[in-house]
């Protein structure tokens, strides 16, 4: 176990460091230049094109600009100071530190992320199983049109639906502004229920389908035919002997949501004008705040990265086979 | 009467694969058959959007922007007075192109790195890995996104970004599909006898991943149909007088949602169907192909003995 926990951590460094090499020249893929960007988004910006170039560090080669982003190269004053001293960088038209924003915006995503894995595990789990153990009846049709519906129904439309509809119907609308936990924790979970549920409906629907087919898979091994041969009652096969052993590769859907839960937010956080990091992204793409947007992108693989390192410790650690391959 | 069975076993043969999948389909899979109508449906609007569509795609009529749905107009007007049914059926035509477009670049990208990338193995194989994972950990819409601000707004750059850029996770499926193969005997007797690479990977390794390959294909549709709305809803996708189903729940879609609401229920509601039905048909291909989910009911005939 531990020569595996150790091969699993080293094979994040050059990850890592592809990652942040990736980001940084995709966000640079934007065609144009970027001064003119800058001066067609600001026409109050007063500063000439070579300071303007020289304080953004924008006269430097590509590899250079990278070298300064990572902390690896000198900034501009001459310093060492970026994503290796854990900074960010700075936003470029407003003057705050990316970590800054950051530190504002990712309490907000973490809350609705949570709440709607708990809710899409909720609903997914046991109609996921109930289906795999009536494979091909009318429960499991409905079961997987459920599913299937989950997926198919556009979550950024149902949200817009749920906006629309109790205005027109009841006259009720949502608080536009933003309540904090600490605040009024119940007026904060009203205002990220609704969002959540619509996430956590996005999300069953592929968690659903995976129980489903694990179970399959499980229900076609030989123990359990052994099972069935021993005359043993189709509960104990079925809750003894194949769910416990269907839910292990269960826990990697975890993994595999968080990439849904990072979509989800950049569109259902704009949609119910929630201030968290994908509204933040959102924002910086459509802004071209640079800096911004690979600070949260970097922030983002590094999320997903240890999300994925987790699944799998705690999947070699259920599951012994693994380890030893 | 009594050969009865095996002359059914010898006539089934007679199918192309193609006839006899279906033949399966229709038998096995009561909710893949749907599926499949409505994937057809889809097809045959989009293909014939110009005969079906009651209007034109941008035809204005003066005066009656924001209209309810009549019977002149079914689903309603828009905010600058065309048809929304209009615009719904040309729609699908968009999503169409996309889903298959995307699908196809995708298959045909994840498909090269995969099986590359499995065949040679080794250090290369160690190298384009970690490119996978990289890829793999970055946010897919926002990667997309960036991409789309690179490419420009519309359906061949959406097509390129979605298909290249968005199917390089697919390629971990195809490359360990390859990696199992290239074990087997007919390949080591491929190399024996002095076939060139591109031979055994053409002729030999190729076609016994086509399983693989076809799921990748049909499991994607929905998914780019889905990705197509999603980008043209935050602006990055095709860009607005074309009828996306997407970008009409955006922009105009979003402004006049209280006076007009279904501007934006119509569109939601045929992606909603679309991708359900392209869901279900490719669930039934990827149920009758994958080798690890046919045979055995799962429950060893319990089923029958109850019977």
């Amino acid at each position: 176990m531990r020569a595996y926990i150790i091969r699993r951590l080293l094979l994040i460094i050059p990850t890592l460091l592809l990652v942040t090499l990736i980001t940084f020249f995709l966000v640079r893929l934007v065609p144009g230049d970027m001064i003119d960007a800058i001066y067609a988004l600001d026409p109050t910006c007063e500063i000439d094109r070579p300071t303007l170039e020289h304080q953004l560090g924008l006269d430097a080669p590509a590899i250079v600009q990278y070298g300064r982003w990572l902390g690896v190269a000198p900034q501009v004053d001459g310093s060492f100071d970026g994503v290796f001293q854990g900074n960010l960088g700075k936003s470029w038209y407003r003057q705050v530190s990316v970590n800054r924003l950051v530190a504002d915006a990712w309490p907000t995503s973490v809350e609705l992320g949570l709440l709607a894995l708990i809710i899409s595990q909720l609903i997914a789990l046991p109609v996921g199983i109930y289906s795999a153990l009536r494979q091909d009846t009318w429960g499991d049709f409905i079961a997987r049109s459920l599913a299937i519906l989950c997926i198919s129904i556009p979550g950024f439309w149902l949200a817009t639906m749920v906006i629309v509809m109790p205005s027109i119907w009841w006259g009720y609308m949502r608080s536009l502004t933003f309540i904090r936990f600490i605040e009024n924790p119940l007026g904060n979970l009203e205002l990220f229920i609704i969002p959540a549920v619509i996430m956590g409906m996005e999300m069953a629907g592929g968690t659903m389908r995976y129980t489903r087919t694990m179970m399959l898979e499980v229900l076609r091994q030989d123990y359990i035919r052994t099972a069935w041969a021993k005359g043993l009652r189709e509960r104990v096969v079925t809750l003894r002997h194949a769910l416990k052993n269907a839910l292990i590769p269960i826990v990697t859907v975890i993994g595999f949501q968080v990439p849904v839960i990072i979509g989800g937010t950049v569109i259902i956080e704009n949609i119910f004008m929630l201030p968290g990091m994908g509204r933040l992204t959102f924002n910086a793409v459509m802004g071209r705040d640079h800096p911004i947007v690979m600070g949260t992108m970097f922030l983002f693989s590094v999320f997903l990265m240890l999300a994925n390192l987790i699944v799998d410790l705690t999947y070699a650690y259920l599951d012994p086979r693994i380890r030893y391959k | 009467m009594t050969n009865s069975s095996s002359e059914r076993v010898a006539e089934r043969k007679k199918h192309s694969p193609l006839v006899s999948f279906l033949i399966r389909l229709v038998r096995e899979k009561p909710l893949g058959t749907f599926g499949l109508v409505i994937t057809l449906s889809l097809l045959i609007v989009g293909i014939f959007a110009d005969f079906i569509a009651p209007y034109g795609m941008n035809e204005v009529w003066v005066g009656d922007y924001l209209g309810k749905p009549s019977a002149q107009f079914w689903f309603g007007t828009d905010n600058v007075g065309r048809d929304v049914l209009t615009r719904i059926i040309y729609g699908a035509r968009i999503s169409m192109i996309v889903g298959l477009g995307s699908a196809f670049c995708g298959m045909i990208t994840s498909t090269f790195i995969g099986v590359v990338s499995g065949y040679i193995g080794g250090k290369f194989d160690l190298i384009v890995q970690r490119f996978v994972d990289a890829w793999m950990c970055l946010p897919g819409l926002i990667v997309l996104m960036l991409v789309m601000n690179g490419l420009g707004r519309g359906i061949l750059p959406l097509i390129i970004a979605m298909g290249v850029f968005g199917s390089i996770g697919g390629s971990r499926v195809k490359r360990s599909a390859v990696i199992a193969i290239k074990e087997n005997v007919y390949v080591q007797a491929a190399v024996a006898i002095g076939c060139s690479r591109t031979r055994i990977l053409l002729r030999h390794i190729l076609p016994n991943i086509m399983g693989v390959i076809i799921i990748g294909f049909t499991m994607g549709v929905p998914g780019f149909i889905m990705g197509e709305a999603g980008l043209s809803f935050l602006g990055f996708g095709i860009p607005p007088p074309a009828p996306s189903w997407g970008g009409m729940l955006s922009g105009s879609g979003r402004t006049y949602m209280f006076q007009a609401p279904w501007m934006a229920l119509w569109p939601g509601v045929a992606l909603a169907i679309v991708v359900y039905g392209v869901n279900m048909f490719g669930d039934a291909v990827r149920d009758i192909l994958d080798p690890r989910l046919r045979g055995g009911v799962g429950r060893y005939g319990v089923r029958r003995l109850k019977k």
